[in-house]
């Protein structure tokens, strides 16, 4: 047991802290640093920046564009990363659907489909959830019924994120309907949004943004060679997906930049007995919040250096599920300094309340979202339930 | 980085877990309880054979991580030996400080004859701290202590104690403070009253009323408050490692328990209600693992660091209470009679999280740190 990084990892974060805070254009940093990224751009440009380098999508296989690296040292990328407030890459490409075609792609979906997967010259969004299928997915209805070189598509996504940028969806469709399981009878096909019979539909969220659509699909014709692997064995390819999901929702690197901002400013805001800070019910909760962000920190080190093999650890389930606790306890607490500042919405600097006031209560109502996708929190603790505990 | 045993240590685990399993179930541990002395002399010797009582003597030889793996697996069995406190803490403070002659102690100590006990805690004293208000007196070459010592764990038996007292103030301050340090002392158990008690856990423990009691420096003296303070960051370090053996056991039980109780004629592992609340236990369980491995591996570098070791007792105190409440409300009644084991370990947790600091003494350290840097990190 060592605490300690290794000369060697030293190195290796501090050449990606370099790269990070010297090549990510400074304005897109300070952009997410304030909750306001600038959707399609920021992404595309701190994406296609670290894809020069090679290290947009380093979980990817050695191969297909990825990186012989560590558990330890894609743990370090990534906090880095988030320190550096750089807009991470696009999870949709990076981590779904890409290692996804790299797993059981033929080679020519992935000489068609990783390169600008990964450069994000193609943007991703996921047609999984259904409205009748939510934490049981395995219960899609949107079919797909092959008919010559093609499938032919019908059904309803919804909860799709960003799906307003993007040029691709990765599709789970049922193919046999008649299959012994359900489970069984379900394919992995790509198709381009602007295929006719495709519709979407913007969901309202109640931070009053707009990030999830419903996307209709109407008759729509897709070549059959964009079936990712076998015909039927899409729920395979799902549950690897939705594993490597779990472990990015942890997000520590970003719950710390927000802690640390929560206490900047309630260092800046006075009460009648000194600062917020100074306040010991206040700063009580600051510091059992980063204790736990800290506790998870360790543990995600421990669960991912466990992952040399390449098997996804079960415990990675307590990522999901503690990660999105802390990002919610953490954007209470910035609702919590802001007070009465948070609440006008969008009234721009003119007012009294300043801009970060403003945004605290939209994200923290956005923020409910976490411990619903990924997975919901209490499918986690099925999950760990049943395969750690064996209950 | 990483957090692998060396084989060394995994054969330590090994070796310590299976003696102890042999050695205690439930009935077994009831008995030994219920004697005087409340633990085992013939598992005292066991574990002195096994090289367990002098763990750290050497820091060569042994450091927190050995002594960790150790502690944990004390926890898991509930062994009530009073291996921190009446052997490995206060016979690491004689390692440290002591002199050739008070050296030669630590045989007996790691041989099992001889039994120690740091006479720190006083009345009102809360947390890790070396602040004491037992006086140290010095006249011409001999020195004396007064005060209260309580609780002080193992105080019941110890032959030896190891005294903290403030130190004269030396120089032109006279307005009583402590300027002069915190001396530490090595006092006969026959030079002093003391009143033996039980704890609520099973413990044993003394309240010692010290009235001029001849005491004789530790080593050459002087303010020991940093090696004072490093062997509570050690204990502390220990206790953590010990609540995670306990925690871990406390959530085996109950998962045993949820799988073979039936009720509504299916076993209670079906009822959601109870599966969700038992994968929470394993969170809890698997934060305060992580912090058990931060403060070890911390010491182990060498870096004796109260925020670290309060950091970590915040996190086991608030796993060790959810566990503990958890498996004894899924165990139903017999979660709360004494002849089932899932209670004593809620017990032991508890009394652990009011052993040199509960999570509000922890977090009254944290909070004064909280403003010196930005971004939280490891």
């Amino acid at each position: 047991m060592r605490l300690t990084l290794s000369d060697a990892d030293a190195a290796f974060r501090d050449d990606l802290r370099e790269f990070f805070t010297t090549q990510i254009p400074a304005e897109i940093r300070e952009r997410v640093r304030e909750g306001r990224v600038r959707f399609p751009d920021d992404v595309v440009t701190a994406q296609r920046i670290m894809n020069e380098r090679g290290i947009a999508v380093p979980n990817w296989p050695v191969d297909c564009g990825g990186q012989d690296w560590s558990p330890l040292q894609r743990q370090l990328w990534s906090d880095e990363m988030r320190l550096a407030c750089v807009p991470e890459p696009l999870a949709f490409n990076a981590s779904m659907v890409g290692p996804v075609i790299a797993a059981f792609g033929s080679n020519e979906l992935k000489d068609r489909f990783l390169p600008p997967t990964a450069n994000l010259d193609i943007w991703w969004c996921q047609g999984f959830s259904e409205p009748e299928a939510g934490s049981d997915l395995a219960s899609v209805r949107t079919t797909a019924v092959r008919d010559g070189d093609s499938y032919v598509i019908n059904g309803q996504k919804t909860w799709t994120t960003l799906g307003q940028y993007a040029d691709w969806i990765f599709v789970l469709a049922r193919t046999d309907p008649n299959a012994p399981k359900r489970q069984a009878g379900i394919s992995f096909l790509l198709a381009e949004m602007s295929t006719p019979g495709i519709t979407l539909r913007p969901i309202k969220l109640i931070d009053g943004g707009y990030e999830v659509n419903e996307v209709f699909f109407e008759d729509v014709r897709v070549p059959a060679d964009q079936l990712v692997g076998e015909e039927n064995s899409g729920w395979t390819y799902a549950k690897f997906l939705l594993s490597n999901e779990r472990t990015g929702i942890a997000r520590i690197g970003t719950t710390k930049v927000w802690l640390s901002q929560v206490k900047d400013h309630a260092a800046n805001t006075q009460t009648e007995h000194g600062t917020l800070l100074d306040d010991p019910l206040f700063a009580a909760r600051v510091a059992e919040a980063e204790n736990e962000l800290l506790a998870l920190e360790l543990t995600q080190l421990r669960v991912s250096g466990s992952e040399a093999d390449g098997k996804p650890n079960p415990a990675s389930s307590i990522l999901k599920l503690k990660g999105s606790q802390l990002q919610q306890a953490v954007t209470e607490l910035l609702v919590d300094v802001a007070g009465p500042d948070a609440l006008p919405v969008r009234a721009g600097d003119e007012v009294g309340s300043p801009v970060w006031a403003q945004l605290a209560a939209p994200k923290y109502l956005n923020y409910r979202k976490v411990s619903i996708y990924g997975g919901t929190n209490e499918v986690q603790r099925n999950i760990v339930a049943s395969t750690i505990l064996g209950l | 980085m990483d957090f692998d045993l060396t084989d060394e240590q995994g054969m330590l685990r090994d070796v310590t877990r299976e003696a102890l399993t042999q050695t205690y179930d439930i009935e077994t541990l009831l008995k030994v309880g219920d004697t005087e002395l409340g633990w085992s002399r013939e598992v005292w010797s066991q574990l002195a054979d096994i090289g367990i009582l002098g763990l750290g003597f050497d820091p060569e030889e042994a450091g927190q991580l050995e002594l960790m793996v150790v502690f944990t697996e004390l926890g898991r069995r509930l062994a009530p030996e009073p291996v921190a406190q009446a052997a490995l803490i206060p016979g690491g403070l004689i390692a440290e400080l002591g002199d050739d002659q008070q050296r030669s102690l630590l045989d007996e100590v790691a041989g099992g004859q001889t039994l120690l006990a740091l006479a720190h805690q006083e009345p009102g004293m809360r947390g890790l701290t070396a602040r004491v208000t037992t006086r140290a007196e010095q006249q011409g070459d001999s020195w004396t202590v007064t005060g209260r010592k309580n609780p002080v764990l193992s105080g019941d038996c110890a032959d030896v104690f190891i005294v903290s007292a403030a130190l004269p103030v030396r120089g032109e301050r006279s307005d009583g403070s402590m300027d002069g340090g915190v001396g530490l002392f090595v006092v006969d158990a026959d030079a002093i009253s003391r009143r033996a008690y039980q704890t609520f856990d099973g413990q044993r423990a003394a309240h010692l009323d010290l009235d001029s009691v001849a005491a004789q420096p530790l080593g050459s003296g002087g303010d020991a408050t940093a090696g004072l303070q490093n062997a509570l960051i050690r204990h502390q370090s220990a206790l953590c490692a010990e609540a995670v053996g306990a925690m871990e056991e406390a959530l085996r039980l109950t998962t045993e328990y949820l799988t073979s109780r039936k009720q509504f004629g299916v076993p209670l592992s079906k009822f959601q209600a109870l599966t969700q609340r038992a994968a929470d236990m394993y969170v809890s369980l698997e934060m305060a693992r992580s912090m058990s491995f931060y403060a070890a591996m911390s010491i182990a570098d060498g870096n004796f660091d109260p925020v670290i070791a309060a950091r970590a007792k915040l996190q086991i105190a608030r796993s060790g209470r959810h566990i503990a409440q958890e498996a004894i409300q899924m165990h139903g009644g017999i979660g709360v009679t004494a002849e089932y084991p899932v209670g004593h370990y809620a017990a032991r947790l508890t009394a652990i999280n009011q052993t040199l600091g509960s999570a509000d003494d922890q977090l009254r350290t944290l909070i004064g740190a909280l403003g010196s840097y930005g971004t939280v990190s490891l």
